[in-house]
């Protein structure tokens, strides 16, 4: 099974560190193979940024994101750079109160900027939040992976906040507004 | 784990421990990676140099102390690094460079891929010289061929070129790091020998400063005690064609590379990322007729693989500069060569490929 | 003492008769028997121009490298070996044109090695280009009706940088170079030694030193002892714009790099 992950945002929501985390997911923690590469300008804060993880059970050759089967979009300009051509059996989590549009594939709203600010009291896990959902709106990583993956790569003292921001994208990723 | 990460981690591995660098996009974090590593490693030095020029001065510097020694970048310091580069070569200093090649001409592209320094590093500094360059294709090949380099460098008493690009250097994938590598140090210098006496293979034996042997190292022309001789042409053609040589002709011994489907008809010459989308047709999309060479050593260039494909009818050369080694390829073949140039940052897409097998094979 | 330093089979050397060098290159090397140090763990680095033949005529490890480049290059050796002693001579024009970078980022740093700058305030080896240093409205070949840039002061540029040891004299002043060379060796961290020499064969003969003895009494005459500079400064008398101000001009012991550990 193979699976084409692209990460969409602004600099500073965390986009390229997402893709590190659920590549590392699934290639330390559910034993795929995994590619991440990404796309980044020289603006260290705002800007579209790109990155984008693909997870084989088969060794990947071509390293790039070609035609992705899932999306995560954090902001209105990264969707209409990144998310606003998907096939039809795609399926997008989007940061509803971020992203104006909706696609027309499958899509999943989370709140996860707003959420992460007013009942974890730090924007900044927002996109952790955006993971957590993708392990329950989708088959391609497995939570026990993430979480793993998760407590590898954020700062210490930090690891509480992270998992309780899974743990809600989880929940998130199954009751969000939906297509 | 990243490319950049994984070069350096192979150079630790090798037992580098001189680093001597300057930030610059896409290299930066080879040089942040040593900057944290390198303190807790004991007889360990990372440096950041004012410059690139003083990068490679400093790495060459304490080469002579004997130290294993490193620096990183990319185009725009690369091309600050020729002088000294030129330096390493004519005194025979080993050490290792990593380019992290991003588009140029000038500051162009800091943050997409590129392979447009392919022949800069072969011929960019002034004056006759051959050198060693690997370019690695996956991060497992930046760990391993950075680890080799440092080899090389000391096998051949030469500048050895680690010329992976921003594709590489960012990607993260899977990395083995194993138990340990190989270390091969320079032949010593044995007593009663002048220092710049080679042996039969052009390379002479190192005595690294600091243990009595009052080597005199010089950017001029030298005879064998090192001392500068200029203005006599023996000595000068002597030195200079031995430089080449010792390279060139150990060509067999440096060639670093894989063959699929030599008996295949249209055959692909890769070296780098595009060599992923040479494996994504050929591997996995199986094209038929299709093959590869991929170079992991691109210079000295292996000439003698390309007899190695009795059938083909086309060398197709995939890479992301507008034509650099499918040159190199041409000088050495009759049949038909075909590049395939890309610039601006992305990697070939596998159908631009399959279209220049389409092309090879008449169909368009 | 002083001739086990000398490579004899280097013999003759290229410096013109009356240049300055020698006589530097030989206070140099009578500080350092002085201080005892060990020929074996002692290493001479240079750049380009007349100054940089001089490791070439010293028994010891060397390296004579690009131009401006001496000081980057040394960086690294003492940074991978600390336990080695360095030594960099270096000129005018390869110390602050092309290689003024390197110094001014040695001086910060505080690298531990000596710099001997032989200042001839010309480009001697490429036949009498002006340099940072050329005096305003001296004669080079490059400044054919006299300089009109302001020259560098280098041991200005040396403090100001962070170098803990800075002295400036005269290839007139054997001495009291010598025992400048000495204290530059013996301070932790980077020193600067300028040293003013007369290059009859491509300054003087320009600027009407043509003799190498022309050149020494305009030494002799015009450098003045700091501390009587300073007193003539306050005292508001005039000072001829020939006149420079020689001595020891600092030593002290910011943060320094490359020094062994004291285990």
């Amino acid at each position: 099974m193979r699976h084409e992950i692209r990460f969409s945002g602004f600099g500073g929501q965390g986009i390229i560190l997402s893709a590190v985390i659920l590549g590392r997911a699934a290639a330390l923690y559910d034993n795929k193979n995994a590619v991440q590469t990404q796309v980044y300008g020289p603006e260290a804060r705002g800007g579209a940024s790109m990155s984008a993880v693909i997870i084989d059970d088969e060794p990947i050759l071509y390293p790039k994101v070609r035609d992705p089967d899932t999306y995560v979009i954090m902001s209105q300009q990264g969707f209409e750079k990144y998310g606003c051509n998907t096939r039809d059996d795609a399926v997008m989590l989007l940061d509803s109160d971020l992203v104006h549009d909706r696609p027309s594939c499958r899509y999943v709203g989370i709140p996860a900027t707003s959420v992460a600010k007013k009942e974890l009291g730090r924007d900044i896990v927002a996109n952790i939040i955006m993971l957590g959902a993708l392990t329950t709106a989708t088959s391609v990583v497995s939570g026990g992976a993430l979480e793993k993956a998760i407590l590898d790569s954020v700062p210490k003292g930090t690891e509480d906040l992270n998992l309780k921001a899974m743990k809600k994208g989880q929940e998130l990723g199954i009751q969000g507004e939906s297509s | 784990m990243q490319g950049n990460i994984a070069c350096a981690e192979g150079a630790l591995a090798a037992g580098c421990n001189f680093f001597g660098g300057y930030p610059i996009t896409p290299s930066t974090e080879v040089a942040e990676h040593m900057a944290s590593r390198m303190p807790k490693i004991t007889g360990s030095c990372f440096i950041q140099m004012e410059d690139e020029i003083a990068s490679m001065a400093a790495i060459i510097g304490a080469a002579w102390t004997g130290a294993r020694s490193m620096t990183a970048t990319s185009g725009p310091g690369f091309s600050l690094m020729m002088e000294n580069i030129g330096y390493a070569v004519m005194t025979e200093t080993p050490c290792v460079l990593v380019n992290i090649q991003r588009g140029g001409p000038s500051t162009g592209q800091p943050t997409m891929g590129a392979q447009g320094d392919m022949m800069q590093v072969r011929f960019g500094s002034h004056g006759d010289y051959s050198i060693i360059a690997l370019c690695p294709s996956s991060v497992q090949e930046c760990f391993d061929l950075t680890a080799k380099a440092f080899n090389l460098a000391d096998r051949f008493r030469t500048p050895v070129f680690l010329m992976a690009d921003e594709v590489i250097g960012h990607m993260r994938e899977k990395l083995e790091i194993p138990d340990s590598v190989e270390i091969i140090r320079p032949k010593t210098l044995p007593e009663g020998t002048l220092p710049f006496t080679a042996g039969p293979d052009g390379v002479p034996g190192f005595a690294p400063f600091g243990i009595g042997r009052f080597t005199h190292v010089t950017g001029l022309t030298h005879d064998e005690r090192g001392y500068p001789d200029t203005t006599n042409p023996a000595c000068h053609e002597s030195l200079v064609k031995r430089l080449v040589n010792k390279i060139e002709n150990a060509r067999h011994e440096i060639a670093d590379y894989t063959i699929v489907n030599e008996n295949a008809r249209y055959v692909f010459v890769c070296y780098g990322a595009p060599v992923r989308t040479v494996k994504e047709v050929v591997d996995r999309m199986k094209i038929p007729d299709t093959g590869y060479l991929q170079l992991k050593t691109v210079w000295p260039f292996p000439e003698e693989l390309l007899l190695r494909f009795p059938n083909v009818q086309a060398f197709i050369v995939p890479e992301m500069n507008l034509g650099m080694i499918s040159r190199e390829v041409e000088r050495h073949v009759s049949v038909r060569v075909i590049p395939v140039g890309r610039i601006g940052g992305e990697l070939h897409p596998p159908e631009e490929l399959i279209q220049a097998v389409k092309i090879a094979g008449g169909d368009v | 003492m002083r001739n086990e330093w000398l490579r004899s089979d280097r013999l003759p050397h290229i410096y013109c008769a009356g240049c300055g060098n020698g006589t530097i290159m030989n206070c140099v090397l009578e500080a350092i028997t002085q201080t005892g140090w060990d020929r074996t763990r002692t290493v001479f680095l240079s750049g380009i121009g007349c100054s940089s033949r001089a490791p070439g005529y010293i028994m010891t490890d060397s390296l004579h490298t690009t131009h401006g480049r001496a000081i980057a290059f040394a960086t690294g050796v003492k940074m991978a070996d600390p336990s080695l002693h360095v030594v960099v001579f270096t000129g005018d024009g390869d110390l602050a044109a092309i290689g003024g970078n390197h110094f001014i980022h040695g001086c910060r740093r505080n690298i531990d090695i000596t710099v001997v700058c032989m200042n001839n305030h010309i480009y001697g080896m490429t036949g009498g280009q002006g340099s940072p240093t050329t005096p305003l409205g001296k004669t080079s070949t490059t400044t054919p009706y006299g300089a009109e840039e302001a020259p560098f002061d280098l041991v200005e540029l040396a403090i100001a940088a962070g170098a803990n040891y800075v002295a400036r004299w005269t290839s007139y002043h054997v001495k009291q170079l010598t025992d400048a060379v000495y204290d530059g060796l013996l301070t932790p961290g980077f020193s600067l030694i300028e040293v003013r020499c007369q290059c009859p064969t491509s300054y003087g003969r320009r600027n009407k030193y043509r003799e190498p003895t022309d050149y020494m009494t305009y030494l002799k005459t015009n450098a003045i002892l700091k501390r009587k500079w300073e007193e003539m400064e306050r005292s508001g008398e005039n000072i001829s714009p020939d006149s420079f101000p020689v001595g020891e001009f600092v030593r002290r012991s910011r943060p320094v790099m490359g020094v062994p550990d004291e285990a």
